[in-house]
């Protein structure tokens, strides 16, 4: 059995920070990836960055960056090809690496697995070429593939936006973005951008159904009214052949039902979220957590997020030094700021929401 | 309506754009900036302080027309890709337009390219001018496009492609 200070479960960027963060304050780190690479959907993103930190690198620049500095970090060991299977009562965490069965031991644990992508039910959804807007970006900015001649994009959120601009950059016509959503849910600048490369985006709208012979060669869309009812007779079809969904992310958390962290259901969190302090420990002492698993946000507050468990872990194993305190506070202050503007409100809510369960748990 | 479709309306770019009399001083950088959201590398890297934001990087850009000599700087460096340059001053009879450009090919210098408006709508042939590339490892690209002046508020994308 591995025996380690610290384990963090997730090599995306909340992962890699929190290893980083623990490790520079004097932890023991093992770190577990279910891929072969490092970097989770950090990886796939070309383009710019807001945020103070990293505002105007691209998603793999950062990236890139936050690898070398963590192979520079001394007592970081990296396990790929590991996805973590259970979390048992005693504290034993399982794992299957290569084609043995491995447990580990760790004393504090940081689970950082992300969010996975929503899927929506419409006619012909399971026709070949419906996918979503990470697939896109996988097979573009990993597999070197163009995934489509003509495509279109269902959702206007930051993801939708932005995964439709990549897709013109990759020579991808891009039919149009349609939102069920009265408005735009992304940064109106990634919508502009798209809008006068001549993409339509159509807000009010939804897809009824993907229709082909044997693979996807249009969808039929239709105006909702602000009921979100779909309004008889505004059927309009587009020829194409992807229909990418950008609905939404929901958090894998199915470790922290494992571990019997406490739950809660927060819609404004995008599903089941374990229930935290503003340590971002969960219910479980030991047990922290950072990224899209607590509730789908940026990059940027993954980041953060990372670097504020990553502290609190290493500072509860007794490495409480100034510099664990001053991380804590520059990944709380981070946080605020990045949290501050109305694109975070929704967030927000839901994280006031978690917080009152937590106080009402304690009265 | 920009929150509906992405194309800013006449009333909001009304709360962005330069008096005429600024315009017809010489070049500026206009920041077509709306949203408060998490971002200040306007503020933070230009050359001389023409783009100010608060205590909170959620506050919208404050452009500054006295400071700004439209040398376009920040058109690169703008994350949003948000910023453009106008030159109504450019020639007797034409004004410069340049805009962020990040799709392959890009045009040549003396090659025409099709010029589109905020909402895609093609605006015609216009001359281009200049290509830059925004710095190192910046892969942001500065298109500077010859353009009558009545078409230099319109102006913002080319198309990728198809240049003669």
């Amino acid at each position: 059995m591995r025996e380690t200070e610290i384990l963090v479960i997730g090599g995306g960027p909340a992962g890699i920070r929190a290893a980083i963060t623990a490790a520079e304050l004097g932890a023991e780190v093992l770190l577990c990836e279910r891929d072969g690479w490092l970097g989770g959907q950090l990886i796939k993103q070309t383009g710019k960055f807001f945020g103070r930190e990293y505002a105007g690198q691209r998603g793999f620049e950062i990236c890139a960056d936050l690898l070398a500095k963590l192979h520079n970090t001394a007592k970081i060991d990296i396990w790929l090809d590991c996805p973590v299977l259970g979390i048992y009562e005693d504290g034993v965490v399982s794992c299957q690496k290569k084609d043995r069965l491995e447990k580990i031991k760790p004393q504090r644990m940081i689970i950082a697995t992300g969010a996975a992508e929503n899927f929506l039910a419409f006619a012909g959804n399971d026709l070949p070429g419906v996918i979503s807007a990470g697939a896109a970006e996988t097979l573009m900015h990993m597999s070197g593939v163009v995934p489509a001649q003509r495509a279109l994009m269902v959702g206007a959120g930051n993801i939708g936006l932005t995964v439709s601009y990549q897709m013109i950059q990759s020579g991808v016509e891009v039919a149009a973005v349609i939102e069920a959503a009265p408005q735009i849910g992304g940064y109106l600048v990634h919508a502009s951008k798209l809008a006068r490369t001549g993409v339509p985006i159509k807000t009010g709208y939804t897809i009824q159904e993907a229709y082909g012979e044997g693979k996807v060669e249009g969808a039929r869309i239709m105006r909702l009214d602000e009921t979100w009812r779909p309004i008889p007779g505004s059927e309009e079809d587009i020829a194409c052949d992807a229909i990418c969904l950008a609905v939404g992310l929901n958090p894998l958390a199915e470790l922290c039902w494992q571990a019997g962290c406490q739950m809660e259901l927060i819609r404004e969190l995008s599903g089941h979220v374990p229930l935290t302090d503003e340590n971002l420990q969960t219910t479980i002492e030991g047990i922290y957590v950072a990224g899209d698993i607590c509730g789908p946000e940026e990059a940027t507050t993954a980041m953060a997020e990372g670097k504020l468990a990553g502290a609190n872990a290493a500072a509860s194993l007794g490495y409480d030094t100034e510099q664990a305190q001053a991380a804590r506070l520059a990944a709380l202050a981070e946080l605020g700021e990045l949290r501050a503007g109305p694109m975070s409100a929704r967030i927000k809510t839901g994280l006031d929401k978690l917080r009152e369960k937590g106080a009402a748990k304690h009265a | 309506m920009l929150k509906q479709d992405g194309i800013p309306s006449k009333e909001e770019l009304s709360r962005v754009l330069p008096s005429e009399q600024r315009l017809a001083q010489g070049p500026v950088v206009i920041a077509e900036c709306f949203q408060r959201i998490p971002c200040d590398p306007c503020a933070r890297r230009c050359p001389r302080g023409a783009f100010s934001i608060g205590e909170d990087i959620n506050d919208l850009p404050r452009w500054d027309a006295e400071l700004c000599d439209g040398c376009g700087d920040c058109i690169a460096l703008c994350p949003g890709m948000a910023i453009f340059g106008v030159d109504m001053t450019y020639s007797k009879d034409q004004a410069l337009v340049s805009l962020p450009f990040e799709f392959v090919p890009r045009p040549k210098p003396g090659q025409m390219a099709l010029g589109l408006d905020r909402g895609g709508r093609e605006l015609g042939w216009f001359e281009v001018a200049d290509v830059k590339c925004g710095g190192e490892g910046n892969k942001t690209y500065v298109i500077a496009l010859k353009a009558p002046r009545e078409l230099a508020m319109e102006l913002r994308q080319i198309k990728a492609g198809g240049y003669r």
